[in-house]
């Protein structure tokens, strides 16, 4: 096969550090607000009919929504197998933890309103709850250590080794930065959540929605500003040092790394990437803006810029770093030498051309027949078709 | 066998993926049986048709929540736990399961919430077109799943790179239509479509031995018996295909399975019966039935099939070749481009036994250095443990032909009794339920222990597959794991029967006058359409 020379090593490379992070993003903006309105569940619903509302609101579509996130590793296993294998192994309780939870949350969401028993359904709503706000601190937790870089080296033969006993590796993930990043990253989906739950919702539920909503909006956009800082002045960036080749062997021992500078240098040498952390601040403020004027349509939209520019930023500032070792800079990982080969990085893409449209089309088509607000009528008239 | 790391790692992925197998075969055969139900219904316009989708329709979603739950463990445990066989293997194996998710896991997901909420928002013909969707997706999961396996089992179209220490694809076709793939998926969803079978008769007996629902289960076993008949030949049909092709590919695996120590002159026996004794490399007690094993195995009648010993023999020879290989590397590795044409060359001629050379690795750190002891110890690691094997095979072909006489039994009835069950039958049918479960489990369990001690076959062994993680870290997840399933287990099977015990939610009647009231607020739809068109 020779198709596939069509696009050189180095630009397909570029193309999936592109994909991923617009699945990554994907997943962001779709699952993150069945995964706010999970963790805002206890707090903007009381009544069993109001939980319901709810829940009702995310119902049909987290199940495809969380097909983002699956789809997210599934591509960075198929594009990034050192990635996939470094980062699951390497945080592996951390991992196990958000499994966990995103094991509970869709038989949570199956299972809460099949029985009547206040007790059953209180625990499956906790359930909810976790199974929201877990994985959204998590991630947030994750970027966190992956800007400061993970203690880990390869082998010559390319085994990862992770430094420390293990107890220590998984609190050392547990660092002030790392917590501060995962407070926002739950900030941002509690607001994208609210934004949610303002358009399907009404009654005592948007309301409260809207309320905690403003002020998740200005933690984000507050904690976002105030990691910025501190990684600019706090901690040190990573650079490729020498002579090296975009279109080689993926085998990262082939480069040299250092430590050093600052990761704001890349604002330097590429400015325009300001747009990203400027999307995601404006994006915050609008959707606080919005979430207080009780406007529908345009937070959600407000939300999801501010989601896309506050993600894109990390994998902007790194470029083109994607998981750099703080103990071992050689062994860190990047967008030239961590890719799949030439020929399966074509392949992947030539499937994704035809099918990620697609599922935006039927993606689009479900959410317009479920169009409209989620009501506590249509809860108590369709108590057998609902959760 | 000593108890460490690879150990627990493994027992940790048998145990999740036996359990989220107990929740898959359902899935998939359940969604093609209710989409079956769904189609008959918007044909006739028969409200119990639609009865019967809408209630086997909902306790495939109590089964399709844990299998996609637990499936999320299966993709996540490659990285966590075999990060090793993730970076070697990655560049092959990931790309069936990414393109699991675009093609079949997105249909399936985002289809099966409008399955259920979908009913009053939908025209019927529309609301048949999601179930199909939501079946089709099902079934195309399965598919990137054994590519993937079957890969596993047969590494074909891929070869290593020593600029990247990796396996890398060579050939995407052949990786696609990998026969013993092919083969793996039609007796894995055939598998599935039995499943659900005999889970459907099951239940409707239950139904008719209590003289409940019976317009509803007469029905239920008529499709379960039809489908279930063409499954279960299916079933047994592809499993000899497998068997074919296990005879040029993983000739180890059907040796073991056959407990056939020795190559015997073709065509060979098959040993219906037999106890198997890996010390003394013999069968005791064994029933033999001529010709049988080389006809399956070969379909011809002079072809040899190879036994273990000479199996053994076989892997020396090449561990020896894959030694010379894993030299050649080490230069490969330190010179780069800059390596001499003859270390190049001497790669090349050896590279594909290098994964031989990998077996070593267990007992030393410089496989190209190994004693002869050490290549010998190697060599016999290459059997796996014989007798689980040969009973687990028998179970599972046992209860295959069990499934086809009993779909057989049925269907006769069904088409030309009237519909007439004796309750003998239908005790019984109450009693296969757990059957189709126990075959399933089987057949993964040959499938996997049967290509040990490797991953990969022949390419990466199992013993360096596993992550740099340490017991307790591994101890603690599957603990966590053990606990959390068997919880949900509970749950599942409560629920489960709950709803089975209930029946359906709307009697015939209540769901004719939902039919009346969807014909009238889909009329009334059009008309608001046609105003409120440019509102969207």
């Amino acid at each position: 096969m020779i198709l596939h020379e069509l696009l050189s090593y180095e630009t397909l490379r570029l193309t999936w550090w592109v994909l991923v992070g617009v699945l990554l993003i994907g997943f962001a903006l779709t699952d993150g607000f069945d995964m706010g309105v999970g963790a805002l569940l206890p707090f903007v619903a009381k009544t069993d009919t109001e939980r319901r509302v709810a829940i009702n609101t995310v119902g049909p579509v987290w199940e495809g929504n969380q097909v983002w996130f699956i789809l997210g590793g599934g591509a960075i296993f198929a594009a990034w197998p050192p990635l996939y294998a470094v980062s699951f192994s390497g945080f592996y309780l951390a991992m196990w933890i958000v499994l966990a939870a995103l094991i509970v949350r869709p038989v949570a969401f199956k299972y809460r309103s099949k029985r009547d028993d206040p007790r059953w359904r209180a625990t499956w709503d906790w359930a909810l709850f976790a199974g929201g706000a877990v994985p959204a601190t998590i991630f947030g937790v994750a970027v966190g250590n992956v800007l400061q870089g993970v203690p880990f080296h390869f082998t010559d033969d390319l085994h990862a080794i992770y430094e420390g006993v293990w107890y220590v590796k998984f609190l050392s993930l547990l660092n002030p930065f790392a917590l501060c990043a995962g407070v926002v990253s739950l900030a941002m989906l509690v607001m994208h959540g609210a934004a949610w739950l303002t358009l399907k919702a009404e009654g005592p539920v948007q309301t409260r929605a809207r309320r905690i909503g403003s002020w998740a909006a200005l933690v984000a956009i507050g904690g976002y500003i105030g990691l910025g800082l501190w990684l600019a002045y706090g901690f040190d960036g990573y650079q490729i040092a020498g002579a090296y080749v975009t279109g080689g062997p993926s085998n990262p021992l082939h480069f040299e790394v250092t430590k050093g500078g600052s990761w704001m240098q890349a604002y330097a040498l590429r400015p325009w990437i300001a747009i990203a952390p400027i999307m995601g601040v404006v994006g915050g403020l609008m959707a606080y803006l919005g979430l207080r004027a009780g406007r529908e349509i345009t937070t959600l939209l407000a939300s999801k810029m501010a989601i896309f520019g506050m993600i894109a930023s990390v994998g902007l500032t790194m470029f083109p770093f994607i998981l750099p070792s703080s103990t071992d800079p050689r062994s860190s990982l990047t967008v030239w030498n961590a890719s799949s080969s030439h020929l399966t990085l074509f392949i992947m893409l030539v499937v994704t051309v035809i099918f990620l449209p697609l599922i935006l089309i039927y993606t689009a088509w479900v959410y317009k027949v479920l169009w409209g607000k989620v009501t506590e009528a249509d809860v108590s008239e369709n108590s057998h078709g609902l959760y | 066998m000593e108890f460490g790391i690879v150990e627990l790692s493994r027992l940790q992925f048998a145990t999740t993926a036996m359990f989220h197998f107990l929740f898959v075969p359902l899935t998939i055969g359940l969604s093609i049986i209710v989409a079956i139900m769904e189609t008959v219904y918007v044909m006739t316009n028969r409200p119990i048709w639609r009865q019967m989708t809408k209630f086997w329709g909902a306790l495939f979603g109590i089964n399709f929540a844990i299998g996609v739950a637990t499936g999320i463990t299966m993709e996540f445990q490659f990285g966590m736990n075999w990060s090793y066989f993730s970076q070697y293997v990655g560049d092959i194996f990931g790309a069936p399961l990414a393109i699991e998710g675009l093609m079949a896991f997105f249909l399936e997901a985002t289809f099966v919430g409008l399955f259920f909420f979908g009913w009053d928002k939908l025209s019927k013909t529309a609301h048949l077109g999601v179930t199909w969707l939501v079946a089709i997706g099902s079934n195309f999961s399965a598919l990137w799943i054994l590519i993937a396996n079957g890969w596993m089992q047969d590494p074909v179209g891929a070869a290593f790179n020593p600029m990247t220490m990796r396996m890398e694809m060579t050939d995407f076709w052949a990786v696609l239509f990998n026969e013993v793939a092919q083969a793996k998926f039609v007796h894995t969803v055939s598998a599935g479509y039995v499943t659900a079978s005999v889970f459907v008769l099951g239940v409707s007996a239950w139904y008719l031995l209590r003289d409940r629902h019976v317009e509803l289960a007469r029905r239920s076993i008529a499709v379960a018996a039809a489908f279930g008949l063409a499954s279960a030949f299916s079933v047994v049909l592809l499993g000899d295909e497998s068997g074919y092709n296990a005879t040029h590919s993983q000739k180890m695996k059907l040796a073991a399975i056959e407990g056939m120590w020795h190559t015997e002159p073709a065509p060979a026996a098959i040993t219906a019966f037999g106890f198997p004794d890996q010390e003394a490399r013999e069968t005791h007690y064994a029933i033999h039935i001529p010709y049988v094993m080389g006809l399956i195995g070969t379909r011809s009648l002079t072809t040899e099939i190879p036994g273990i010993t000479e199996l053994v023999a076989q892997a020396d020879t090449r561990i020896r070749s894959g030694m010379i290989a894993y030299e050649a590397l080490l230069t490969l590795r330190a010179e780069r481009e800059a390596t001499p044409q003859v270390v190049k060359d001497t790669f090349e001629r050896h590279s594909a036994d290098l994964g031989f050379a990998l077996l070593l690795r267990k007992y030393t750190d410089t496989p190209h250095l190994a004693t002869e002891a050490q290549i010998k110890m190697a060599a016999n690691d290459t059997v796996p443990t014989v007798w689980p094997l040969f009973w687990a095979f028998r179970i599972m072909a046992g209860l295959g032909f069990a499934f086809i006489g009993t779909m057989i039994y049925f269907f006769y009835r069904a088409s030309f009794k009237r519909m007439q069950f004796p309750r003998p039958a239908l005790h019984l049918a109450v009693w296969m339920i757990p059957t189709p479960w126990i075959a399933a489990e089987m057949g993964w369990f040959v499938a996997e222990f049967g290509r040990q001690p490797w991953t990969v076959d022949g390419v990466l062994p199992t013993a360096l597959s596993v992550s740099a993680l340490s017991m307790t870290e591994v101890a603690i997840t599957l603990a966590g794991f053990v606990i959390f399933y068997s919880i949900l287990f509970v749950v599942e099977m409560g629920l489960m029967l709950k709803y089975i015990r209930k029946g359906p939610f709307l009697e015939v009647a209540e769901t004719e006058a939902w039919m009346k009231r969807h014909e009238i607020r889909l009329m009334g739809r059009k008309n608001a359409d046609a105003i409120a068109m440019p509102a969207e």
